[in-house]
């Protein structure tokens, strides 16, 4: 694929891993080299939209956090998906908002949701749910009850 | 939730407009910071409707988040059931036969046309044209009684199932959509006659809520109010799924970018999918509605009363679902109001393991205080108006 080319040549220490499933193109990329890759395909590549970002939360391995990006080039139709995986205690990982304003509220719903920390963040609050509100629910470990 | 922030000038107001205003469509509350009429700082504050649906997804089998899926979104329930459909039949590699495809796009097609018209009136009520709100629910009442005559349901319909719809539809489904289909486009060119070249509605719209093309681009805002901004793209056309190549329609795009374009250019998708169910209906093939697939498609119900294997496959299907092979996909469709996109993870076992909607709603509110700051608080309700939320579908 010519985006990874051109990212390797570029980020040479960026990609751990990449490939194509389902017709779909994914790039693992290196948690804290997230923000110069998104701006190197933004300027580069094409990729002038951030149609979403998410989390995968795969409890309870270790790293157990992975954040989803996926980007779409309306020139060459291609979309791509990123991915980084973080951990730890206080899970934290570099905001792309300044790269796509879109991200801002991606990103603030994830901070809720899963209770990601980005850094950067112009304005990191809760969106959907008050701000009384405890624990982050799309979780695996977040309690749930009622009826299975 | 937004802080009632202290007014930065003793001059300026806070004003708190919603959860329950009727222009606000659902419960979105805006905190406007005004200088007299002009708006100084807009904040959408959302999540008064967020109702844990992605969670609820893992809990659920594959089959049982279809009923949730027309939740998400209550004026096109079809098109979350499609998307979602879809993006698990390309986990499994499954295709559905052409019959139910091409049914798909004309139900899909129909509830383009009954969300647009829910737009259009509500719009037009927001502005102030009270008559074309009447005429655009009577159209929609015909649409969903369509609904009701395929699903038995009027909105949440749950006709669509993994590998092709739930039941055949009846005989005379389609004599119903081309009589429907006989006199709507005249219906609609009374519309425009009552709005498109009106003075009032001009001078509300014209020059208002103008959203640049790289706002667009950056604030990921898809769908109609993109296309009126000069973004020639739509995922009928240039990411096509469920046979829509095979389709002639053309994609409206303007450049002006207000409230003016985005009303001229969901008018003429209104005629464009009109051509798409002509097309789908003249030509309707014969055959099956479901795939051959056994343990993932449900049996025909007269087999499932005389055939053993029938009763197994229905009774496994219905108590613990179907295992779809691991992995991921991302699948997006043109939904009325934008890019739709479902994002499924799969770990090979009968319940997704996370399900992420990503809903055009949400980007395309993001830029609202964009398109108002610096105007009238006025154009604040043509603004909303003219983006087309579904609150359900912002907050999920």
């Amino acid at each position: 694929m010519p985006d990874a080319v051109a990212l390797m040549e570029s980020e040479p220490l960026a990609i751990i891993d990449g490939g194509c499933e389902r017709g779909e193109w994914t790039f693992q990329i290196e948690p804290n080299q997230i923000r110069p890759v998104c701006e190197f395909l933004k300027s580069h590549r094409g990729y002038r939209m951030l149609s979403n970002s998410t989390v995968v939360d795969c409890y309870p391995s270790e790293p157990r956090f992975e954040v989803v990006y996926h980007l779409l080039c309306h020139d060459s139709k291609q979309r791509l998906r990123l991915k980084c995986k973080i951990g730890g205690e206080q899970p934290e990982i570099s905001s792309v908002s300044m790269v796509w304003n879109s991200a801002d509220w991606f990103e603030r719903e994830i901070f809720d949701l899963f209770g990601i920390r980005f850094i950067g963040h112009p304005d990191l609050r809760r969106i959907l749910l008050p701000d009384t509100w405890e624990g982050h629910p799309l979780r695996k470990d977040y309690p749930v009850t009622g009826y299975r | 939730m937004a802080e009632l922030a202290i007014p930065a000038s003793s001059r300026s107001l806070v004003l708190n407009m919603g959860p329950q205003h009727p222009s606000t469509h659902g419960v979105l509350r805006l905190v406007l910071e005004l200088d007299g009429e002009t708006i100084l700082s807009a904040k959408p504050d959302i999540g008064y409707l967020h109702t844990g649906i992605e969670k609820t997804c893992e809990e659920k089998t594959y089959h049982q988040v279809i009923t949730l899926t027309d939740r998400i979104d209550y004026l096109c329930p079809l098109t979350n059931n499609l998307c979602y459909v879809l993006a698990v039949e390309k986990l499994l590699g499954l295709a559905p036969p052409l019959r139910a495809q091409q049914t798909r796009v004309l139900l899909n097609e129909l509830s383009r046309i009954a969300s647009h018209l829910v737009w259009l009136g509500t719009h037009a009520i927001d502005i102030g044209a009270m008559s074309v709100f009447l005429y655009c629910f009577r159209e929609r009442e015909e649409i969903l009684k369509i609904f009701e005559l395929v699903s038995g349901q009027r909105m949440m319909t749950s006709y669509f199932r993994v590998g092709g719809l739930a039941l055949e539809p009846p005989p005379e489904f389609l004599p119903r959509v081309k009589h429907f289909m006989g006199y709507f486009p005249d219906r609609l060119r009374e519309y425009e006659s009552l709005l498109t070249r009106n003075p009032i509605w001009k001078r509300r719209t014209v020059g208002v809520g103008i959203l640049t093309k790289e706002d667009a681009l950056d604030f990921a805002v898809t769908g109609p109010t993109a296309r009126a901004s000069g973004i020639d793209y739509d995922l009928r056309r240039d990411e096509p799924y469920s046979g829509y190549e095979n389709y002639k329609f053309d994609v409206p795009v303007r450049t002006e970018g207000d409230v003016y374009a985005r009303y001229l250019v969901r008018i003429e998708e209104l005629h464009q999918s009109v051509r798409i169910v002509n097309q789908a209906a003249e030509n309707m093939p014969d055959g099956p509605v479901r795939a051959k697939a056994p343990g993932i498609v449900l049996p025909d119900r007269e087999k499932m009363k005389t055939e053993m294997e029938s009763l197994i496959y229905h009774f496994k299907i219905v108590t613990e679902g179907f295992r779809v092979p691991p992995g991921e996909v991302y699948q997006a469709i043109e939904s009325p109001r934008g890019e739709m996109g479902y994002y499924v993870v799969s770990d090979g076992t009968a319940h997704p393991y996370r399900v992420k909607v990503r809903s055009p709603s949400f980007s395309n509110l993001h830029v609202l205080p964009r398109l108002a700051e610096g105007r009238l608080l006025s154009d604040m309700i043509a603004c909303i108006g003219s983006i087309d939320i579904v609150l359900g579908e912002i907050d999920r």
